[in-house]
């Protein structure tokens, strides 16, 4: 079954791009249409995919009409269409916001920002790992380009750390391939999941150091313990709609080891079956105990949120460490926690402009213009980044915690979870309370405040009236956690469809190579 | 010649794996050159080593089906050579840029005691 509708949502995001490029000399106002439009249209292919795979069909399109073990496959299944809808939405509103004045402070960032998108999607569609490596150095580059959007010293730091490790982990991904080519023959997903049931045992021990290779170049991406070290500076140092972006990037990596764990080491894998297994929940565990310290120590908001990010992968992993119930709590999860993260990073950027001295640092600063609507956002930020009722956020973590019943390390898990979640709170309240309560009144502007630390350059900081833009996407992040909240039953039935058929590799191996190709090459 | 291939393997991801270890950027760059030439390498080598055939099935000494070289390695690498040509391009880029920015050459950005 081939279909043409599953390329879509790497050509939309991939044609805007190169049309940006090409006509360098549009007037930023078209360009900032343009790119808007763009991505709904991405948003109305992928909900059109979403509708096409909800019925439990796997979607295969194979490039130039290859046959599958041979060419290059895209494959749809119910989780890379949630994977792209999720995208597409919080581009949207990190799109929003650029038009704020980020996107004037250099070159291309809407054609970068267009390829990132492609980098994504190709990365959730592609039934191939060298094509996913090579979907990862896509979306990686146009993420150099945009970590650093803007300079300044802070910046190039933090981006000249994360641009080499990314570098190492791609040298670490080609080894991992080659490995997984040496020892099965095979680079399309569905066949390695399919040789893995009869590797022979002198390529066992190959096979498994691929495997594991994988994991650690997955969990680089995803900022897995004790691979996160690169996450808080990068996020914290760059600018706004791109750390909002970025908030879907950790989930890359996320997916990518789901992916792994459920398709190439799932249960039908033979003696390569849960490769995955001993290492992912004390990892995952670890990394959200972290993450919450880490938020706890923060001294500015912008640092806290990246934190959380770290801490939200953790809480993701958790769950995909727990079996099928598990992967349908993560799945339902991980949107709440790409917007909540991206909500905190907009929020950052709306104090940084407000508050000239301080900027999101937690000291008293004067009172900002229209404290009263920043102090509500905030507040209705941090509900859902903590996972209080009554929104989103509590009903995954609900249900993170009743898949958790009943796995024989349940005691560390709810411990673990439960405790980060007051750590988070604490935070939150902290940063909070810092922020709106402790404001100064009248006297003469404190000059000694850690505010000469932060990257603000010169002149970066237009604060145009109102800032609708700026208002518009956080209200509109806002407005997706809530939808996610009231229709939080059709969404957790869609998850549970789509943990299921991840449960379930030998369908999708049938879809990708097809019934006739059941005997070998 | 597979002790020579993996011993090269060996000394070039070494190698790589001590320069990136430095503080300076310029070592980290030939450092991470050197990772990417271990790696190509290391892809070349997982089609097997085979002397002499051409990379096509059948087109071997034997007729249909005789030897051959796999060809999808030396695909995989090509396309591995063109991305760490462009990221080596612009990791150079950013470290000048960084030096520029921040004074010094140290991945850091600070000199060290």
């Amino acid at each position: 079954m081939s279909s043409h509708g599953v390329i879509a949502p790497l050509l939309a995001p991939f044609v805007t791009g190169v049309l940006l490029l090409a006509l360098p000399d549009l007037p930023m106002p078209l360009r900032r249409r343009i790119a808007t439009f763009a991505v709904l249209v991405q948003i109305v292919i992928a909900s059109v995919l979403l509708v096409a795979t909800s019925g439990g069909d796997i979607l295969v399109y194979r490039l130039g009409d290859w046959p599958a073990p041979w060419g290059i496959v895209l494959v749809a299944d119910r989780l890379a269409a949630w994977l792209v809808l999720t995208t597409t939405l919080l581009a949207l509103f990190a799109v929003i916001h650029a038009g704020d004045g980020t996107d004037r402070r250099g070159r291309h960032f809407h054609v970068l920002f267009q390829m990132q998108l492609f980098g994504i999607a190709g990365a959730f569609l592609t039934g191939d790992l060298f094509n996913l490596f090579v979907f990862f150095e896509i979306l990686l580059i146009a993420s150099y380009g945009l970590l650093l959007h803007g300079g300044g010293a802070v910046r190039v730091r933090a981006g000249l750390h994360y641009v080499v490790l990314n570098l190492i982990g791609s040298t670490v991904f080609l080894f991992a391939a080659g490995l997984i080519y040496a020892s099965l023959g095979t680079l399309n997903m569905a066949d390695i999941a399919r040789k893995a049931a009869q590797v022979t045992p002198e390529n066992l021990g190959l096979a498994r150091s691929g495997g594991l290779l994988l994991l650690a170049v997955f969990a680089l991406k995803a900022a897995l313990l004790p691979l996160f070290l690169w996450l808080p500076a990068a996020y914290a140092h760059t600018a706004a709609p791109v750390a909002a972006l970025f908030a879907i990037m950790t989930k890359v990596g996320a997916y990518a080891i789901l992916r792994a764990d459920t398709l190439l080491f799932g249960a039908a894998s033979g003696p390569l079956a849960g490769l995955f297994a001993p290492w992912l929940l004390p990892l995952a565990l670890a990394t959200l105990a972290v993450g919450m310290l880490g938020a706890l120590a923060a001294e500015n908001l912008r640092r806290l949120a990246a934190w959380l990010v770290i801490a939200s992968v953790g809480t993701l992993l958790t769950a995909f460490a727990l079996g099928t119930a598990g992967v349908a709590a993560g799945l339902y999860y991980l949107p709440h926690g790409t917007f909540a993260a991206a909500l905190l990073f907009l929020l950052a950027e709306a104090l940084v402009r407000r508050r000239p001295a301080s900027a999101d640092f937690f000291t008293p600063e004067h009172d900002m213009p229209r404290h009263a609507l920043w102090g509500a956002l905030f507040f209705a930020a941090a509900i859902p980044s903590v996972g209080l009722p009554p929104l989103s956020g509590f009903v995954g973590k609900f249900l993170i915690l009743r898949a958790a019943l009943g796995h024989p390390a349940q005691a560390w898990i709810l411990t673990v979870v439960l405790v980060a979640a007051l750590a988070g709170v604490i935070a939150l309240a902290r940063a909070g309370s810092r922020l709106f309560f402790s404001t100064k009144t009248v006297g003469p502007v404190a000059l000694a405040t850690p505010a000469a630390a932060v990257d603000v350059l010169p002149g970066e900081l237009p604060d145009p009236p109102g800032a609708p833009r700026e208002v518009t996407a956080i209200v509109g992040l806002l407005g997706l956690i809530l939808v996610l909240t009231v229709f939080a039953g059709p969404a957790v039935d869609f998850a549970q469809a789509a943990a299921a058929q991840l449960a379930d590799p030998p369908a999708y191996i049938a879809a990708v190579l097809g019934s006739t190709a059941g005997g070998g090459r | 010649m597979e002790a020579l291939i993996a011993l090269a393997i060996g000394v070039l991801t070494g190698g790589g794996v001590y320069l990136t270890l430095r503080a300076r950027s310029f070592s980290v760059v030939l450092g991470l050159t050197l990772l990417s030439y271990a790696v190509n390498l290391f892809l070349f080598a997982t089609g097997r080593l085979v002397i002499g055939q051409p990379p096509i099935i059948g087109g071997g000494a034997g007729g249909a089906g005789g030897a051959y070289v796999d060809p999808l390695p030396q695909a995989l690498v090509l396309t591995a050579i063109v991305i760490g040509f462009a990221m080596t391009a612009f990791v150079i880029m950013l470290a000048l840029r960084a030096r520029s920015e921040l004074g010094n050459d140290h991945v850091d950005g600070k000199v060290g005691p």
